[in-house]
């Protein structure tokens, strides 16, 4: 694997967490989308966000992502500040996504979608591609290769040259993720994974997600509102409500806080 | 019919509206007078048609759909098209039996049908380079005749001022007019759709407007004239050659014709056109291709996967702005004269409507649109005057039935080779 020197695994402490989310805040006009968040992801770390419906979660992704810029707080990757940065640049640091409704290159084959993900490990110049060098085939050749790993891996080989818009959702679901892995994330983030799966489907995303982490060393951050899979895997728990942080801990932790049971169910 | 008698009476009004000021009325000069004539024949034949056409239009519509053609034989050309496209080895032999015919077909053509097919070759060139930022990036340019005009503008001073040779200032031009499309792109393309299309409009009219008003440089609406034709490795293609350079027909030893420069001159333009497509097919096949059209597809996507949409999008605008150089470069050179009447904005629409008709995104497509839409005016000159009227109608009738284009666009796809050994 050719990883740019920025994306080489860093011997730092293994106790400094690989994002800090600090007194995170988002505000749309008069309406404070995210209140205050705090929050930290460890290495090789599996970290749920879950809350209502419009509790804020997909906002906080948005700013984690740099797709918003917070109003107010800071974020921190591998102890690089990247509030500021724009989203491309945070992709680059490795901190990669998917998305709620799933956003695929729909006209595009399910290999031509690992090859676009892998763009900025390529040969990209145009000088070598117009006389198709030794070194720009070899990496194309690469290129392919892995791409041809991480279908096997989300079990998609048999398809690779299908168009990816054609895909059933559960397969266009375990695209986006084989997309994301391919760019060899530190941190992998799954908004709403599991969204319309069906059980089975859903038992092989748990599967997926626990092998990422043991196999490739990725910690990552999940929005989920399925909560067999989320009790099941996460390491630790955030419950948001209405933008604010009502609770974080252990699945356990969580499970008996009276209230997250108050968030869910109502006042007695 | 008793609900089409009523529609068709009102269809055939509206005609009479819309007719009477195009069709009806004739501005007649006649020394200093000027006086209007009428003309109510063409008017009353258009209320005629669109009256019955409506009126039986149940009845016309159920004998089309029983008098179609079987579906083999419709449509020939697609059936063919769709052939070569799932055989590679077909679809080689099909561009190089197209190559071949059209280096062959100067010598057996007329002298005119050569001038008109190398200016329509100008045309093709100018798609394909509009093709790769509206078809490929997806991103809407309204002035690409800037950069035309900056190619044609790069050779002429270049000959003038310099006496640089066509093949010197070739490159030269592509080079300036990628500049500017760079540099224009840098600020420009953080915007988005509707935005991108009205700054590149206006950009586009700056320039015209420069070139109309810097006198000092451009010559201003005058224009420069005497710009030398291209030459075979220093050979002119003159009757007399000019002082230290010999003649084309003199050194071959045969006697003069002035076909050979108009034949020189349309395979300089078939040698360009095929540089283009050589260029932008393997871009399409190309990361830098890919990432196009995916972030047409999706931009933000893109950019959570890292890719810098900024830098993407430039990249499309400065090669087709390259492009669009070249193009000017040899326009400037086939004409002999330039001025900034030829770079309006109806230059950029017209190459916008080669882009459109003949399929965003498809190269075939284009070329076919540029020589329907610069070759057939041309061969038809008594129906000048309605060129713009049927170009609308071409226009709205495409979006109707073919809002594709004409061929509409198929991608090369990437295939992952069956035997393909995962490796991590």
């Amino acid at each position: 694997m050719n990883r740019a020197p920025d994306q080489a695994p860093t011997a730092e402490p293994a106790a400094s967490p690989l994002l800090e989310v600090r007194d995170l805040s988002m505000r749309f006009g008069g309406l404070l989308a995210v209140d205050n968040v705090n929050f930290d992801v460890r290495r090789d770390q599996i970290f749920a966000i879950i809350g209502p419906n419009g509790a804020g979660k997909t906002t906080v992704f948005n700013c984690v992502g740099g797709f918003y810029r917070p109003t107010s707080g800071s974020v921190t990757l591998d102890g690089q500040p990247i509030h500021r940065l724009s989203s491309h640049r945070i992709a680059r640091l490795g901190l990669v996504r998917t998305f709620q409704n799933v956003r695929l290159f729909k006209t595009m084959t399910v290999v031509e979608n690992l090859l676009v993900s892998q763009h900025t490990q390529l040969e990209t110049r145009l000088l070598p591609g117009l006389f198709k060098t030794p070194k720009y085939r070899r990496a194309e050749t690469e290129a392919l290769e892995r791409a041809a790993f991480w279908l096997d891996k989300v079990g998609l080989l048999q398809v690779a040259n299908r168009e990816a818009g054609n895909l059933a959702y559960g397969q266009q679901r375990r695209l986006e993720i084989a997309r994301c892995m391919i760019t060899h994330p530190k941190l992998l983030m799954l908004d709403e994974p599991a969204a319309g799966l069906n059980p089975q489907e859903t038992r092989d995303l748990d599967l997926l997600i626990n092998n990422l982490r043991a196999e490739h060393g990725v910690a990552v951050l999940l929005i989920e509102h399925d909560m067999s899979l989320v009790m099941g895997i996460s390491d630790d728990i955030l419950v948001m409500e209405y933008g604010r942080p009502i609770a974080t801990g252990t699945p356990d932790e969580i499970r008996g806080d009276p209230r997250v049971i108050k968030a869910y169910l109502g006042e007695e | 019919m008793r609900r089409a008698l009523p529609e068709a009476l009102l269809a055939a009004m509206l005609t009479a509206v819309l007719a009477v000021p195009i069709f009806g009325l004739r501005i007649h000069v006649d020394g200093i007078d000027v006086s209007l004539d009428r003309t109510p024949t063409p008017v009353v034949v258009a209320v005629v048609i669109v009256f019955l056409l409506r009126l039986f239009q149940g009845p016309l519509r159920a004998a089309w759909a029983r008098a179609r053609p079987p579906a083999a034989w419709r449509n020939p050309l697609a059936d063919v098209l769709r052939r070569t496209r799932q055989q590679p080895r077909y679809r080689t032999l099909l561009w190089m039996l197209l190559l071949i015919a059209a280096v062959i077909w100067p010598f057996t053509a007329s002298r005119g049908a050569v001038d008109v097919v190398t200016l329509a070759l100008i045309y093709v060139m100018l798609g394909l380079g509009l093709n790769i930022v509206v078809g490929f990036a997806g991103l809407l340019v309204l002035g690409y005749a800037a950069f035309y005009a900056v190619g044609a503008y790069t050779y002429a001073l270049l000959a003038q001022h310099y006496g640089l040779s066509f093949w010197l200032s070739l490159p030269v031009a592509g080079v300036l007019a990628a500049l500017t499309g760079f540099l224009l792109g840098l600020p420009v393309l953080r915007l988005r759709g509707d935005y991108l299309a009205i700054v590149t409009l206006g950009f586009g009219e700056i320039t015209r407007l420069l070139l109309n008003n810097l006198n000092v440089l451009t010559g201003g609406p005058d224009g420069i004239g005497n710009i030398p034709r291209p030459t075979l490795f220093g050979l002119e293609f003159g009757r007399r050659a000019s002082e230290g350079n010999a003649t084309f027909h003199e050194f071959f030893g045969i006697d003069y014709s002035g076909e050979h420069a108009v034949i020189f001159l349309y395979l300089l333009g078939l040698a360009l056109v095929v540089l283009i497509l050589f260029v932008i097919n393997r871009l399409q096949r190309m990361p830098l291709g890919r990432a196009w059209e995916a972030l047409r597809e999706d931009e933000i996507a893109c950019r959570s996967l890292g890719l810098n949409p900024t830098v993407i999008k430039l990249s499309a605008l400065t090669l087709s702005a390259a492009f669009a150089g070249l193009a000017g470069a040899f326009f400037a050179a086939r004409q002999g004269y330039i001025n900034p009447e030829s770079f309006t904005f109806i230059e950029s629409a017209m190459v916008l409507a080669i882009v459109v008709l003949g399929g965003m995104g498809s190269q075939l497509g284009v070329m076919l649109a540029a020589i329907a839409i610069t070759a057939l005016p041309e061969l038809a000159r008594e129906f000048n005057e309605y060129r713009m009227l049927a170009f609308g109608l071409v226009m709205v009738l495409m979006m109707i039935w073919r809002p594709q284009g004409l061929v509409p666009a198929t991608r090369p796809r990437l295939e992952l080779p069956e035997r393909a050994e995962p490796t991590p």
